[in-house]
């Protein structure tokens, strides 16, 4: 992280008053056994107690706060729930959190323009249960929904099991409250479809807190499909599981969900809440079809017999609504269920090209050799998003370092078979150091370049993300060679 | 001289461009040119062409996803997507003919870097939502990349978006990979006729089933009219469309039918060939007057439609997209359409872009959708953080931008 500001820490006492004249009383946290409730987020192998917490709840209060902070040169940590997997809203030593848990209120629900206008703390299942009376529902569905707020679902862009068919977060936002780093307050979007300019709203989504803190939050709201049914097919082998997910893509069908799981997830997740799992299978599908009965019915005679012609040795389908949640009950408590298995366990979330699942397990289980640990995996196998959970124990010395070295290994794997780091839980602090695996110096420079553009003096979550800090100056120098390339050489092209 | 570019290779490309900062002579970027007469006029002496940076790459139908140069024709790649049985679900628009240009010219790169999505975008997103990755030259003369090839990806700040409608102000786009999908077997559009307000009400009604519609638009009767499709002309319509498996498509035409029929409004249907027709004519505009001079594009929520219809439906033709959010105005000219009274109709609650218009008037109006001043000194930066020269098209969206 970037070295604590020695004349910040020294000033607390002004920047404590000062934010109290924002924010009076409770909304300022600054007590030790208090700021420790702050101290980490989902990524709990990384603490640390910030300078203060403020918990503002206007949006006139957060573009006070940020330009005291900036005027101060203090650093602002976003937060939004504090579930975040890869250390995104992780505290500064020298830096305030900005807590947006107060932020809470449904603001409008516009059922005929089908959109709902939320404050940046509500929950993700807080916008599905305001609407549902209606018949419809926010559609990305993070396993941490009743949890994680909608602010922290744009900062990483978050996805969940149904994303494969409806998207992500930021294909169902249509507007967004933002505020500068210099107290700027500005709306990107609405109701409406497409915003004018350049597109800050998908540049917002999934910048990680970096670039402007969002305070209100318009998305796009569905109609439940009529009939949804989930299959459960079981195989003896990984490879026949991958080869069935990409054989139902390529035939054409979008499941509104497609996840499998490994042997020791499913068992797992069968200890922790008793889904109906078969427990002497390698792989496990789980593939929810919704729509209209006709096509669910028609469908789901498709999957079973791909299902059956890979070699599934157990198909199961949901006979009804509380059976079809039974079998995502397990899926979405795979994570609390690793923690049953082992006293500590990290998330990685490569994604690979679908065609790639079954050699990247079979890679998997070779590195889980050489670390001497062991991993449990859950995925989003239709759009190859992986969720391998490595299982150690940090009291166990070395053994953090050995997972976060195995961690590093298979991300850089799933780089090397044309995936990416991270698919749905960011960049962070976690995978960081890991950027140049699939940027060069000139991508990452011309990403800061952006980042300047919104925050100039970088006082929003610095140390996330970037592995290296330019200064923004630095970063707008060109060098410019006049002539150096003559104009006839040109011509030809 | 003006001199005209065309690099064959990213190589040259990024020389081409390190050459315009180097000299400080600004570069139109050109693929086949079809825009050209939408938007700022560009001021630059250059122009720089990306037609050579064409083909397709890497095209995996059964990972759904394509990569190709940008300046490789839409229409080549939609045959070969055609041939598995996939399409670009955003729907691509070819305004070609109502720019006064021909059909089907435009390259890939144009169309994402003008963010055409067509009638689709109502269910299946707009171009932005389908680019997985770009590789670029930025107006600093340096080749960057973003994205990727995969489906889910957070690795950095979503470049991809930002790349996606930006005109060409930012990078020039060498190589995109985005997403295909399964094109449907069958589909079916229910045609209501009646009353102009029941009929967009209806239009929204259709949108807020489970029914799945992918396309729903308003035809006044001038729009119906020109469509060559049989059962169309004669009234003002409603079209509503349903795609996927055949009896799905049947089960959800009746459901919406059983829904839409009754007050007022009787309702007939048209199947695949004709739906399919139907849709490309409202989609290219086919169904307004290709030969009037000024075209506005406005953006609302669509329970403001029947509004815009009120205050602008004497002001030229109109058709109107996107469940009603999307309003199409084709004028004679700026005297019946001012910016005034389009901009004033739609108020800051949606937005409202002169398509088109004789080239002296866009220079001396505001074309693109004005900006608050916040946002617009953000989107100078933004320029400035890519482009810091203004080599690229520059002014093409806005003074400096
Ligand atoms: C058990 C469990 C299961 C999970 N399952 C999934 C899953 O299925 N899919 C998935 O995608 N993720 C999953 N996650 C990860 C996490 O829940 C998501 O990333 C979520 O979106 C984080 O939301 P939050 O409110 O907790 O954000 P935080 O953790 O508080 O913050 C995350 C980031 O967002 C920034 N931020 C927060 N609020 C704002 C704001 N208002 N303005 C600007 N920046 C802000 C923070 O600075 C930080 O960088 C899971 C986590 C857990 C613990």
């Amino acid at each position: 992280m970037p070295k604590p500001d020695a004349e910040v820490l020294r000033r607390r006492a002004d920047l404590i008053d000062a934010l109290r004249a924002i924010v009076p009383g409770e909304g300022v946290i600054v007590e030790n056994a208090e700021l420790r409730a702050y101290e980490t987020d989902g990524l709990s192998v990384y603490r640390q107690v910030p300078l203060a917490v403020v918990l503002p709840e206007t949006t006139a209060e957060v573009a006070e706060i940020l330009k005291l902070c900036r005027r101060m040169g203090v650093k602002v940590v976003a937060r939004g729930a504090g579930t975040g997997l890869s250390g995104g809203a992780l505290p500064l030593e020298d830096g305030v959190v900005l807590g947006l848990s107060k932020f809470n209120r449904i603001l409008d629900i516009d059922y005929e323009n089908r959109a709902a206008t939320v404050q940046p703390g509500v929950t993700n299942l807080g916008i599905t249960r305001a609407v549902e009376h209606q018949g419809f529902y926010y559609a990305p569905d993070p396993s941490s929904q009743i949890a994680c707020s909608i602010g922290g679902n744009i900062a990483e862009n978050s996805g969940g099991v149904h994303c494969l068919k409806y998207g992500l977060t930021t294909n169902n936002v249509l507007g967004l409250e933002i505020v500068l780093p210099d107290g700027e307050i500005l709306r990107l979007g609405g109701k409406h479809l497409d915003a004018a300019g350049y597109d800050l709203l998908g540049v917002m989504t999934g910048s990680e807190g970096l670039l402007g803190i969002v305070t209100e939050v318009t998305v796009r709201i569905l109609q439940k499909p009529e009939t949804a049914r989930a299959l459960l097919a079981g195989f003896s082998t990984v490879e026949q599981g991958g080869a069935t997910v990409a054989a139902i893509i390529a035939a054409g069908v979008i499941p509104g969900g497609l996840e499998m799981m490994d042997r020791p997830a499913i068992n797992a997740a069968e200890d922790f809440c008793h889904a109906g799992y078969p427990r002497d299978v390698e792989a496990l599908l789980i593939c929810e079809l919704d729509g209209p009965a006709a096509e669910v019915d028609h469908l789901m005679g498709v999957v079973t017999g791909m299902a059956r012609q890979h070699g599934a040795t157990f198909l199961k389908e949901s006979a009804n609504d509380e059976e079809r949640l039974k079998f995502w009950a397990g899926r979405k408590n795979a994570f609390p269920a690793a923690g049953r298995i082992s006293p500590d366990y990290i998330c990685m979330d490569g994604t690979i090209p679908r065609n790639q699942i079954a050699p990247v397990l079979r890679r998997m289980a070779e590195l889980s050799d050489k670390h001497g640990l062991k991993v449990a995996n859950v995925f989003h196998a239709g759009d190859g998003n992986l969720h391998p959970l490595i299982l150690f124990d940090g009291n166990e010395p070395g053994q953090q370092a050995r997972a976060e070295a195995f961690g590093a290994d298979i991300l850089k794997l799933c780089v090397e078979v044309g995936g990416v780091l991270t698919g749905e839980h960011g960049v962070g602090i976690e995978k960081r150091d890991l950027m140049p695996e699939m940027f060069n110096e000139d991508d990452l420079k011309q990403q800061q370049r952006l980042k300047c553009a919104f925050d100039p003096t970088q006082i929003l979550n610095p140390g996330k993300v970037f592995p290296t800090l330019h200064r923004c100056a630095e970063l707008g120098r060109m060098h410019v060679h006049k002539g150096r390339i003559p104009f006839p050489e040109l011509e030809r092209f | 001289m003006p001199v005209t570019f065309a690099p064959g290779s990213i190589d040259e490309l990024e020389k081409t461009v390190a050459w315009a900062i180097g000299e400080g002579a600004p570069l139109e970027i050109v693929g086949a040119g079809t825009k050209r007469g939408f938007g700022r006029p560009v001021e630059a002496a250059h122009v720089l062409d990306t037609t050579r940076l064409a083909g397709i790459g890497l095209y995996e139908p059964d990972e759904l996803v394509m990569s190709a140069g940008a300046g490789t024709p839409l229409a080549v790649i939609e045959a070969e997507l055609a041939e598995r049985g996939q399409e670009l679900a955003f729907d691509p628009a070819d305004y070609g003919l109502i720019l006064g240009d021909e059909a089907g010219r435009q390259t890939i790169g144009g169309v994402f870097a003008a963010n055409l999505a067509g009638s689709k975008r109502l269910k299946n997103g707009a171009a932005r939502d389908h680019l997985l990755g770009v590789q670029a030259v930025t107006g600093y003369g340096r080749i960057v990349k973003s994205g990727g090839r995969v489906m889910k990806n957070v690795t950095g700040y979503d470049l991809c978006k930002l790349m996606a409608g930006s005109y060409g102000t930012l990078a020039v786009l060498s190589h995109l990979t985005f997403k295909v999908l399964p094109r449907a077997e069958s589909e079916a559009t229910l045609l209501l006729a009646g009353d102009a307000a029941k009929l967009l009400h209806a239009l929204r009604r259709s949108v807020g089933t489970a029914y799945d519609v992918s396309a729903a638009a308003y035809l006044p009767e001038a729009a119906a009219g020109r469509s060559t499709v049989q059962g169309v002309a004669g009234a003002a319509r409603a079209a509503v469309r349903v795609e996927g498996a055949g009896p799905s498509v049947a089960y959800r035409r009746d459901r919406l039918k059983d829904l839409l029929v009754g007050d007022g409004l009787d309702a007939a249907a048209v199947a695949d060939e004709d739906s399919r027709a139907l849709w490309r004519e409202i989609r290219d505009l086919r169904l307004l007057d290709s030969a009037a001079p000024v075209l506005w594009r406005l953006s609302v929520p669509p329970t403001r439609a029947g509004e815009m219809l009120e205050a602008l439906g004497d002001a030229g033709e109109t058709l109107f997209d996107w469940a009603g959010g999307l309003v199409w105005l084709a004028a004679s000219g700026l005297e019946a359409a001012p910016p005034e009274r389009v901009r004033g109709a739609v108020r800051e609650d949606g937005h409202a872009t002169l398509v088109k218009a004789p080239i002296e008037i866009r220079r001396t109006i505001e074309v693109m959708p004005p900006l608050s001043p916040g946002l617009l000194a953000l989107n100078r930066r933004v320029k400035a953080g890519f482009d810091p020269k203004g080599v690229l098209n520059p002014g093409r969206l806005y003074g400096g931008v």
